[in-house]
């Protein structure tokens, strides 16, 4: 028990303290070093809690994903960081004042928060919670019953997404000579070739 | 020292709040920012999660898988439309972004 709470307060603390460096860091890319941290945190958070299919799919996504999508575009972008960051300083209040505010009201709503008396009769119902050996396991049955749908749905928006990422990059570029395969595959001899009579002793 | 489902609802919100205020503080930067919605849908899967554990129903878990799911296509989206502005306009501020003002 006391190495779970170690543990917990390990982890919540570095993702907080890597939180407020993404956001607080001069350098983008120290803010995505950053990230990826508050991330792998995060997951550690889901495995104390039980959650390790996500955990590692936390992972997977944001950090083998997500993350490196930032810092490529972090990188490629040519952009004076240095400029953007100027007038910081003058939204620092009025942020504080807002977070502060924030963070006010959800301490509130969790202090007065109570479970709903249903929510102990649902605990217990067996069709929510599979009896299954892993988490993993017991999230897959639920997946791929209950929310086949929106499974679907799920991968659906991820096709979306990616077609649209492709279509909105993607440019064609005026002067730039490139093979078009098409092209030369479906050429003909009469149109390439011409047969000329060249007299001796003259060029053409 | 016993952890319970307080001690991840206070974390989230801590996380949550930082995203909010990353917002305000890096008001020109579009990377940030976007890095800052990612903290705030992070928290918002910690607490689905602890809910869910706190609860016994996996619904949480199955939610937080799909909020996963619209984070990454945002991410991948944003960054997209990032890339084509900055093509555009050379800047990222977003103080310029009002190209489609009618």
């Amino acid at each position: 028990m006391i190495v779970q709470a170690l543990a917990f307060y390990l982890f919540a603390i570095v993702a907080i303290a890597a939180a407020v460096m993404v956001i607080s860091a001069r350098n983008p890319v120290h803010s995505v070093l950053f990230l990826i941290l508050t991330f792998f945190n995060g997951a550690g958070l889901f495995v104390l809690m039980g959650a390790e299919f996500l955990a590692m799919i936390l992972v997977v996504v944001y950090v083998g994903a997500v993350a490196v999508l930032f810092l490529f575009v972090v990188m490629m972008l040519d952009i004076n960081f240095a400029e953007l960051r100027e007038g910081t300083l003058r939204y620092l209040p009025f942020g504080a004042l807002i977070g502060i505010i924030l963070l006010a009201e959800l301490v509130l709503v969790f202090g007065a928060w109570t479970a709903a008396p249903e929510a102990a009769t649902f605990a217990g119902d067996p069709g929510r919670m599979p009896a299954a050996p892993t988490n993993t396991e017991a999230l897959g049955r639920q997946l791929y019953t209950d929310y086949i749908y929106l499974f679907q749905a799920a991968g659906l928006v991820l096709l979306v997404a990616m077609i649209g990422s492709i279509v909105l990059t993607l440019r064609q570029r005026e002067g730039v000579r490139r093979q078009r395969i098409g092209d030369q595959v479906s050429r003909r001899r009469d149109e390439v070739v011409a047969i000329r009579k060249v007299e001796s002793g003259e060029g053409i | 020292m016993d952890i319970g489902l307080a001690h991840y609802l206070v974390v989230a919100a801590i996380l949550f709040t930082l995203g909010i205020f990353g917002i305000f503080l890096n008001r020109k930067n579009v990377i940030i920012i976007l890095m800052s919605i990612e903290l705030m849908l992070l928290a918002v899967n910690i607490n689905l999660v602890a809910f869910s554990t706190s609860l016994g129903n996996l619904a949480g878990q199955v939610f937080a898988l799909f909020v996963l799911t619209v984070a990454a296509a945002e991410a991948a989206i944003g960054l997209a439309i990032l890339v084509v502005y900055f093509r555009n306009r050379g800047s990222i501020a977003v103080a310029d972004v009002n190209l489609m003002k009618g």
